[in-house]
């Protein structure tokens, strides 16, 4: 079931032409929300200003090398395998699946659309989508701050906060719930042919008001976080140091006098336990 | 001034909204990120600064102990027990490091086990004073507490504070 490609049915009813239309239509809408997005919010005008004013305060300069296994790192890191989200390991495990998920569904679809062979693709697309609607409905049933700490039900939403992540899973749950009943547009194939084509149109046409640019977004700003750390810049935070450090205890000798020369470690502070008292 | 928020750097974990004593840190319902509900309440305490993971809260200082445009920044390590600040001038002739020992216990130990506790007397329950007043201000043992009860001294530096 899961090695059939639901396109191949649909192409007795909706011709390829269309379907691949229909794809570049929502690629051209992402391509549009995500400027319209970046120039309305000033968002990298607010980025280069930053990296000017960190340039500004560097303390070193990072050569274009480093600057590049900066760039590796976080796609390794951060994009690859969402390590932000570390503390919180269910959310990353549903950030992971639910990514990953999105990635080669969408991948899969433009695939068979455009006339790649079924074989591997169909399975990839099938397991794509369930990967995405575990992942998701995972976060937005038990994970999202409303539900796990602001006690909303699952069915108090709003616009803006739940467009992305509900037509995501909505997209996700009913291309499976299509695929599996035929594939085809009559019936009940309709109705969730209907309901996958609606979500998918909405999680690619509400880029602007959605989640949908922090993928491209954060990125960005993780990649930044590192070159401050890199250039010494640091955001202005200051600089730590190891305790055992003669020149840290020489600088300041009242840590050694109140502390010995090794101060305790005084435990995970508010970090030993989640945060759940919204 | 108040706190504000770096929005991209806030994840949303919401260790700010823990912590705030005024209770003005809140998770934004739409954007899912930290903000000052109230910035006139905040009185700077720098508990939310020091609690964030991300270090995403800074603080615009007043321009009665700085000028405006510094940045006072701090990162409390509890791994290495210390607190560090980072205060800089605008134009960043000032720029000084520096680095204190944590002074409170490690956090989340000493916590009175209160359900262990026997329930007070009917003396207890009548008495003016609060649970275990009598044995923290030592009225019944002894004088208050000092430096010199203690077995401790002032050191060198700190009188004039």
């Amino acid at each position: 079931m899961i090695t059939t490609n639901p396109f191949a049915e649909l192409s007795a009813s909706i011709s390829p032409d269309i379907m691949q239309l229909y794809v570049i239509l929502m690629a051209l809408a992402v391509v549009a929300g995500v400027i319209f997005d970046v120039v309305h919010k000033k968002s990298a005008a607010y980025f280069f200003e930053n990296a000017k004013k960190a340039e500004k305060n560097a303390r070193r300069t990072v050569s274009s090398g480093e600057k590049m296994s900066l760039a590796v790192s976080t796609v390794t890191n951060e994009v690859l395998t969402s390590s932000e989200l570390s503390p919180n390991p269910a959310r990353r495990l549903s950030h992971l699946m639910t990514m990953w998920g999105f990635i080669i569904f969408v991948i899969a679809t433009v695939a068979m659309i455009f006339g790649a062979e079924a074989g591997i693709w169909a399975t990839l697309w099938h397991l794509g989508a369930l990967s995405l609607a575990i992942g998701g409905g995972w976060f937005f049933f038990a994970i999202r701050v409303d539900v796990s700490s602001e006690g909303k039900k699952w069915y108090q939403l709003s616009f803006r906060g739940d467009v992305f992540i509900l037509s995501l899973l909505v997209m996700s749950v009913f291309a499976l719930l299509w695929s599996f009943s035929g594939a085809g547009v009559s019936g009940l194939s309709l109705l969730f042919f209907v309901l996958f084509i609606a979500a998918s149109t909405t999680l690619f046409t509400t880029v602007i008001w959605s989640k949908f640019a922090h993928m491209f977004f954060k990125p960005a700003a993780a990649y930044q976080k590192k070159v401050t750390k890199a250039d010494g810049s640091q955001e202005n935070l200051p600089d730590v140091g190891e305790m055992n450090d003669p020149a840290i205890q020489s600088r300041y000798p009242d840590i050694p006098e109140y502390m010995g020369t090794n101060p305790p470690n005084m435990g995970l502070g508010i970090k030993r336990e989640k945060p759940t008292h919204y | 001034m108040p706190t504000f928020v770096y929005m991209t750097r806030c994840d949303g974990c919401g260790h700010c909204v823990d912590i705030c004593p005024s209770d003005i840190m809140h998770i934004d319902p739409t954007l899912r990120r930290a903000y000052n509900i109230e910035p006139n309440m905040c009185w700077e305490c720098y508990s939310c600064v020091k609690a964030c993971p991300h270090h995403a809260i800074d603080v615009r200082g007043y321009a009665d102990f700085a000028p405006l445009g510094h940045s006072v920044r701090v990162i409390r390590d509890e791994e290495k027990g210390v607190i560090a600040w980072r205060i800089k001038s605008r134009n960043g002739e000032t720029d000084l490091n520096l680095l204190a020992p944590i002074t409170t216990k490690p956090w989340g130990e000493y916590i009175p086990k209160l359900a262990d506790v026997a329930a007070p007397s009917k003396e207890q329950r009548e008495s003016q004073l609060l649970y275990n007043e009598p044995k923290y201000i030592r009225l019944d043992d002894g004088d208050i507490h000092t430096l010199k009860s203690n077995g401790l001294k002032l050191i060198e530096g700190v009188e004039g504070y």
